[in-house]
């Protein structure tokens, strides 16, 4: 069961992300340059993902456990610290640069969109990069 | 559609549907745990049924100008999302769902670092 609901969580995140335009990097940065052709229309993508999200997780945590596992895997971290900002800014960055994120780009890859998997091959390198070199520890779960 | 995907993963496994975290998983640790896998091909089949209501898309020819920035944004990002724990799905739509303050200030920072590179690269 909690792999078919991975499956069918997979499934649903990345039809939104084709609906919503997220797997066009032209779209994407049509979005992030502000100027005369400026698109804000994934701004009320996020917005309403959120909201939704913020719904759901609202009545999900009236529950004592999600349905399949025994307890809940929230991040605990509440510590705003450098490697938060350090690793936002790199992100912004590759963002602002590829105009692509790591959802659209592995749909991308599936679509046979040879952009995306050119930057999903850079992407892998630059995880296991930081994985090889720079993680403090191999808690990957906690941390998701 | 996303949002309520991020709803019912968090119903069913209690886990936090970013992509980044999940894709490392599925890349590192698919041994001791599948579902993380099993999202991501799910990702891929649903982008690819979506695209059969959105309707067939024709991709620009490979241009050899984008080579450098995909590659680079890449890296970047791979490093990054690793670094800050989080991407946009992550920390921009379940964190700040959460009402989470790393997850707040990880977007600000992102959607602005990212608007003033795409703005700047679009200058030059």
């Amino acid at each position: 069961m909690k792999n078919l609901s991975g499956f069918l969580a997979g499934l649903l995140f990345g039809m939104g992300l084709v609906v919503a335009g997220m797997t066009d990097p032209e779209k994407v940065l049509a979005f992030l340059t502000v100027g005369a052709q400026w698109n804000p229309s994934l701004i009320y993508v996020l917005g309403s993902a959120v909201v939704t999200a913020s719904i759901g997780f609202a009545w999900v945590n009236r529950r004592m456990a999600p349905l399949f596992d025994e307890s809940f895997h929230s991040p605990s971290s509440f510590v705003v610290d450098k490697r938060l900002l350090a690793g936002s800014v790199l992100f912004g960055l590759g963002w602002g640069t590829a105009g692509y994120c790591p959802g659209p780009a592995l749909v991308g890859v599936m679509t046979l969109d040879h952009r995306a998997a050119l930057f999903l091959i850079a992407f892998i390198v630059g995880v296991l990069i930081y994985e090889r070199w720079f993680s403090p520890t191999s808690d990957l779960l906690s941390r998701a | 559609m996303i949002g309520g995907a991020a709803v019912w993963l968090y119903l069913a496994l209690g886990r936090i549907a970013g992509i980044s975290g999940i894709a490392t998983q599925a890349l590192l640790r698919s041994r001791e745990n599948l579902w993380p896998l099993m999202f991501i091909v799910g990702l891929g089949v649903g982008g690819w049924l979506a695209y059969f209501f959105v309707g067939p898309r024709a991709f620009p020819p490979f241009d050899q100008s984008q080579l450098m920035p995909l590659l680079f944004g890449g890296l970047l990002v791979g490093f990054g999302t690793r670094l800050g724990s989080g991407c946009t799905s992550g920390h921009g739509v379940c964190g700040i769902a959460r009402f989470s303050m790393r997850s707040l200030v990880a977007t600000t920072t992102f959607l602005i670092i990212g608007i003033i590179t795409a703005t700047g690269l679009a200058l030059l």
